[in-house]
């Protein structure tokens, strides 16, 4: 019998199977019992995201399914642990949202799940068609999420505008991936690494619209366009999604593409990376000064956020590996808790999501302007917070490689972006208090103070975060 | 250049063929169809569209739902006739597979179904 007609070997798979198969449940489950099933829904959910958590974990050395298209190694494995924790603290986070009687949609944490399952496919992928089905399962889920209000006409814009950009990026991808098959002759991505080691006009070309796909889908300039519109758009838990999860799986498949794929034409890629990192430091830093909308502020900050971690893939070292799952890892704990509190910015007539309406929230709600003066200074980089070990290990990788230019704008700015994160803190702590807010919910609480303490006591003990991230990087070289 | 004029000679006997077919059966209603006008025969059509009017009018929205349902299950048939043509040759695998697929889109049809799509009002 044929070879590929051999029952494959699906143990690499175990934790996105167990996903898939209970998204499928939940969903018979959810139609037949209704909306009212909203709860128990996304209960269930949470739990099955942390078993598959659990059963990453289990997992050891490196493993491969379906002729090498799927690998499960210790880079995957760190990745997948921090998408599935964005992705069930999303669910928590969108309780409240999801509890009003208009509201009650189970396919809500149905499609998280879906698009945690496609995320897992996209940072396990070895080639580019694992790549490909990885990337639509969760963009075609994040569309349908993009719109789940709706009712709400920029929610159902952001939606649209999200999908029919996305389908764009989409095709450059494809092309760009046609290209590189046409050039190299394989999918592969050892094997593109081995017929590309000399480069050639056409590879480059393929290379360029591969990364025009990726960079839209982290969110880089010139690929950011669809950001601020989607981040504002959307309902507020839906964008801590967006901010959270995806961004970490999209920047691990550029990460590998680029380490396994492209190493013999480094040089090419390298200044794409350096250029598209620069203008997203750049453009995050000075776009954000103007917004008054917290959700678009927090969408130039991701923006930012991205140019900093594409820095350390810049630099195409180990060191630059480990810094980039270093970085995006502090970015998910920080951008979550960051989202408890847009959360709960809530009066008694409803949602409100000005940065005026912070004003003097540390006379109303200490605690709360407390934690998230601190996840301020950490996105500021502040020592001694996490922020700051992201972007030192960024920076630091950065110089090794002898990218000195990159690591001084880097550093220069961070200072401009510094400045509106820190003119919240001021509109927080010395502004006339606005109407107070209405009281926190105990899971936007837990969430807040967890991330807060995290971001707070990072340095105490960074060591485990910054080993398992080490021996990551370790595994793509 | 003889050889690539006799490897398209075929083409042109089709061409032909398909020209001698065609041309008589659209030339001869006008000669000798039955003509019995009625105004009946320019009402709506049952499915609410009128006979002649311009092309660019707004649809409802749930012919789209309509069309995007069909297209899941027509694409399923497509994926089927090559699996069932190669049935022999694709083996227990081959044979679990598609009844993995098969399952999951029975899911996706028990949701479409419970959740009301498939009924006009």
């Amino acid at each position: 019998m044929n070879q590929a007609l051999q029952f494959p070997a699906l143990q690499a798979l175990y934790p996105e199977i167990l996903l898939v198969v209970g998204a499928m449940a939940l969903l018979m489950l959810g139609v037949f019992r209704g909306d009212r099933s909203t709860g128990a829904v996304n209960g269930f959910a949470v739990l099955l995201l942390v078993a598959a958590g659990i059963l990453v974990c289990l997992q050891d050395g490196t493993a491969s399914a379906f002729h090498g298209s799927f690998v499960s190694d210790p880079f995957a494995r760190f990745l997948k642990v921090v998408a599935l924790i964005g992705s069930a603290v999303t669910i928590v986070l969108a309780t409240e949202f999801l509890s009003a009687p208009h509201r009650q949609r189970y396919e809500f944490a149905i499609l998280i799940m879906l698009a945690t399952a496609g995320m897992m496919v996209l940072i396990s992928a070895t080639d580019l068609i694992a790549l490909y089905l990885g990337l639509e399962l969760m963009s075609l889920s994040l569309y349908v999420i993009a719109a789940l209000d709706r009712d709400s006409l920029r929610s159902t814009e952001a939606g649209l505008k999200y999908f029919v950009l996305g389908a764009l990026s989409s095709g450059m991808l494809l092309y760009g991936s046609s290209l590189v098959y046409g050039f190299t002759g394989t999918v592969e991505f050892a094997g593109i690494a081995k017929a590309a080691q000399n480069g050639g006009l056409g590879l480059t070309f393929g290379l360029v619209f591969l990364f025009a796909g990726l960079c839209f889908k982290v969110s880089a300039v010139p690929f950011h366009m669809w950001t601020p519109d989607v981040y504002e758009g959307a309902p507020t838990p839906v964008t801590a999604f967006f901010a959270s999860a995806p961004k970490v799986a999209a920047m691990s498949v550029f990460v590998r593409a680029s380490m396994t794929a492209f190493p013999g034409i480094a040089e090419q890629w390298q200044q794409i990376i350096v250029f598209v990192s620069i203008a997203s430091m750049v453009l995050g830093g000075f776009a954000g000064i103007g917004q008054t909308n917290i959700k678009r502020l927090m969408a130039y900050s991701s923006i930012g956020n991205m140019g900093y971690a594409l820095i350390g893939l810049a630099a195409g070292s180990p060191d630059g590996v480990q810094s980039v799952l270093i970085y995006v890892s502090l970015y998910v704990a920080m951008t979550l808790g960051m989202f408890a509190c847009i959360i709960a910015m809530r009066r008694a007539d409803g949602p409100v999501e000005k940065i005026a309406d912070l004003a003097g929230l540390a006379r109303t709600k200490p605690a709360m302007a407390f934690f998230l003066a601190m996840l301020l200074f950490s996105l500021a980089g502040v020592p001694p917070l996490a922020g700051f070990f992201g972007k030192f290990y960024v920076f630091l990788a950065a110089m090794k490689a002898g990218l000195y230019t990159l690591a001084i704008l880097g550093v220069l700015a961070s200072v401009v972006a510094a400045y509106y994160y820190l003119a919240i803190v001021k509109i927080m702590y010395f502004d006339e208090p606005a109407t107070p807010f209405e009281p926190m919910r105990g899971e936007l609480k837990t969430v807040l103070a967890v991330s807060g303490l995290f971001v707070l006591l990072f340095f105490v003990y960074p060591a485990p975060l910054v080993e398992a991230a080490a021996a990551a990087a370790k595994s793509l070289f | 250049m003889n050889d690539i004029v006799k490897d398209y000679f075929p083409l042109v006997v089709f061409i032909a063929v398909a020209v001698v077919i065609a041309l008589p059966l659209m030339i001869a209603p006008f000669v000798i169809a039955y003509k019995k006008p009625d105004p009946e025969k320019l009402s709506a059509y049952e499915c609410g569209f009128n006979a002649f009017d311009d092309a660019r009018m707004k649809f409802d929205v749930r012919f789209y739902l309509v069309a995007i349902l069909f297209i899941i299950f027509d694409l399923e048939v497509s994926f089927l006739f090559p699996w069932a043509v190669a049935f022999g040759d694709v083996g227990v695998f081959g044979f679990w597979s598609m009844m993995v697929f098969l399952a999951v889109l029975t899911i996706g049809f028990i949701y479409e179904w419970k959740k009301g799509a498939l009924e006009w009002d």
